[in-house]
């Protein structure tokens, strides 16, 4: 059995079994629990304009970024009353799809 | 005029319009490594079985110049014929006119073909080489993709129909392969996309090869969007042939049997498969064990191979063959698996081809990318499918058999008409380590050796439920036998289900979990 070398092991239920496994699998994301204080873009596109500053007090709802996308421009708006603490993007950078844009703190 | 002339006239006439997009246009053709969709069509088809029709059709389009361009066929030829002596239906883009771009008298041919091959029950082929709708045409092209796209959905599952991507298939156009039966890609050649990389690039700022983002094996390996994947046309050309061999031309025949064959001297099944359900094997050795010959025709070969669905001959009638693998991800059901294998199933149900089911599974797959990506609607779509068909079904369940995947894999719950079941099976909510953890918790937890009580349980409780007998006693197997009998077994139980008829209730249509 100079073959089971090559083989890598799968878990299903406590059981171990050996197999390979397909390049699918070995790419899947795996997936970590959303932090709201980082807030990433929803779809790749364009900064087109910032309206604010690190360690500046925003309320929520307001708007903190323009980021267009298909040709919309999307209002990426603060989700709570708190304070920016640092941005990531630039004016006119294209940025992907989840990328960090702005990192935020909720008001104590 | 003379007859004579009027012939020579008319051979003129073929010879100018069966050139296409002229010389220049075929050289550019060649050097993509493509041939033309006149050579394609010949090299598919039995010698001297082409005919061509609407060869003289023209476009009638005005406005951006087109007034003044004459387009060979309007850059789509199309045509009867056979392969192996059965009758087809085909048609063929051309790419070295105008880009084998659609546009109104374009569909037009295609859609006639369309109708032809359904009203007279026929297979249709259709070799995609195009650079998608014809700009100047406007909404009516896209109105002619409507119209293909119509047909396709009427003809699916009365007549086979097969798309064939030997070049660009771009925007709407991947609509119509996307509804046919199957998809066959070209290494180098077959490019398919909803929107370029060039538009991403611009729109996303994402940089993505053609060949990386819609090439061949991406289709076959990722996107699951291919059926059949080839280095070369002509192999390509093969696999459809061989394809064609195992079908029914419509779904009110039944496949046209071959002279039968012992099968193939392979390995002995008693020496592919390890007792210890933890041990991977190949499960196409046991596949080729118990079919003629050693003739396979594996579909989806690289998409989800975990597991494995093709066609095959028993006794010269064609079977379609759904079998869990657990070479590769122990052979587990998930999204993509489910996905495929409800389909096959789906396709031999309407085209009449019994289904033999191989198991040997360990479950679902764990993980939240599973459960996100629905899992739970993917898996349902394979106990849908095996419910809801009716041709006859034959389950073999070599080793494990567990949980929800015992239910999935065409089990006599969803009416299998025969389950045989290996001296190996273990048909059981889940594998013994996991359930002995959660049956006799309390008792490990308590014992002064959890670790040596564990082992031990594990033990009593393979020896108590790790089999086919438990299951048996029920009658949920119908019969254990030794693995040298499967091939018996199969074909018996396929002959006295030749005649069966069963009755769904009157329905539109059901709504299977898409």
């Amino acid at each position: 059995m100079s073959k089971e070398k090559e083989y890598e092991e799968l878990i299903v239920q406590g059981v171990v079994y050996k197999t390979t496994l397909t390049r699918k699998f070995k790419e899947r994301v795996k997936w970590e629990a959303p932090n709201e204080n980082l807030l990433y873009s929803i779809i790749p596109g364009k900064i087109i304009d910032i309206f604010v500053k690190p360690q500046q007090k925003v309320k929520e709802g307001e708007t903190l970024l323009l980021l267009e996308a298909m040709k919309m421009q999307n209002q990426i708006r603060m989700p709570f009353d708190g304070t920016i603490v640092k941005i990531h993007v630039k004016i006119e950078e294209l940025v992907p799809n989840r990328h960090l844009m702005i990192e935020i703190k909720p008001k104590k | 005029m003379s007859l004579r002339s009027n012939i020579l006239d008319l051979r003129k006439r073929k010879r100018e319009v069966q050139k296409g997009g002229g010389d220049k246009a075929i050289e550019k053709q060649a050097k993509m490594g493509k041939l033309t969709a006149r050579e394609r069509i010949l090299s598919l088809l039995d010698k001297k079985s082409f005919h061509e029709y609407d060869l003289f059709a023209e476009h009638s389009a005005t406005g951006f110049g087109m007034e003044s361009k004459t387009l060979h066929g309007d850059g789509v030829i199309i045509g009867t014929g056979t392969i192996n002596n059965k009758p087809i239906c085909i048609y063929a883009q051309d790419f070295t006119v105008a880009g084998g771009s659609l546009g109104l008298m374009h569909a037009r041919k295609i859609t006639k073909i369309m109708d032809h091959a359904l009203k007279m029950r026929v297979p249709l082929i259709g070799i995609n080489d195009s650079g998608g709708a014809r700009i100047q045409e406007g909404v009516n092209s896209l109105a002619g993709y409507g119209e293909i796209f119509f047909r396709n959905t009427l003809a699916s599952g009365v007549i086979p129909q097969i798309s064939v991507i030997l070049g660009p298939c771009a925007g709407g156009a991947v609509y119509s392969p996307a509804l046919t039966d199957f998809v066959f890609v070209v290494e180098n050649i077959s490019k398919m996309f909803i929107t370029g990389p060039s538009v991403i690039k611009t729109v996303l700022g994402e940089d993505i090869s053609m060949e990386e983002l819609g090439g061949a094996k991406v289709h076959a390996e990722i996107t699951g969007n291919a059926h059949f994947y080839a280095k070369t046309e002509m192999e390509c050309f093969q696999q459809i042939k061989d394809l064609i061999s195992y079908i029914p031309r419509s779904n009110s025949k039944k496949a046209i049997p071959y002279p039968p064959k012992a099968p193939g001297k392979g390995k002995k099944v008693e020496d592919i498969v390890p007792s210890d359900p933890r041990i991977p094997y190949d499960m196409r050795d046991i596949i080729i064990s118990l079919t003629d010959g050693t003739e396979f025709l594996e579909v989806m070969e690289y998409f989800a191979p975990n597991i494995i669905i093709g066609f095959a001959r028993m006794e010269g009638e064609t079977v379609g063959f759904v079998a869990n693998q657990p070479m590769v991800l122990a052979g587990v059901l998930d999204c993509d698996s489910s996905d495929k294998a409800a389909r096959f199933i789906r396709y031999c149900d309407a085209f009449n081809i019994p289904i033999v089911t191989l198991e040997d599974m360990p479950g679902y797959l764990p993980g939240v990318d599973q459960e996100h990506a629905g899992v739970i609607r993917h898996g349902a779509k394979i106990l849908y499918a095996y419910s809801e068909a009716t041709v006859p079904k034959v389950t073999v369940i070599l080793r494990k058999a567990y949980g929800g995947g015992y239910i999935a894999m065409n089990s006599r719950h969803l009416r299998a008409d025969f389950v045989f079941a290996w001296p190996t099976a273990e048909i059981a909510v889940m594998g013994p380590e996991g359930a002995a953890n959660i049956v006799f918790r309390k008792e490990i937890a308590e014992s002064e050796n959890p670790e040596e009580m564990r082992k031990q349980k594990v033990e009593e409780y393979k020896k108590k439920f790790a089999n086919p007998y438990v299951a048996a006693a029920q009658g949920y197997i119908d019969e254990v036998i030794e693995p040298k009998e499967t091939r018996a077994r199969i074909l018996h139980a396929l002959k006295v289900s030749e005649n069966k008829s069963v009755f769904l209730p009157n329905k539109k249509h059901g709504i299977p979990p898409f």
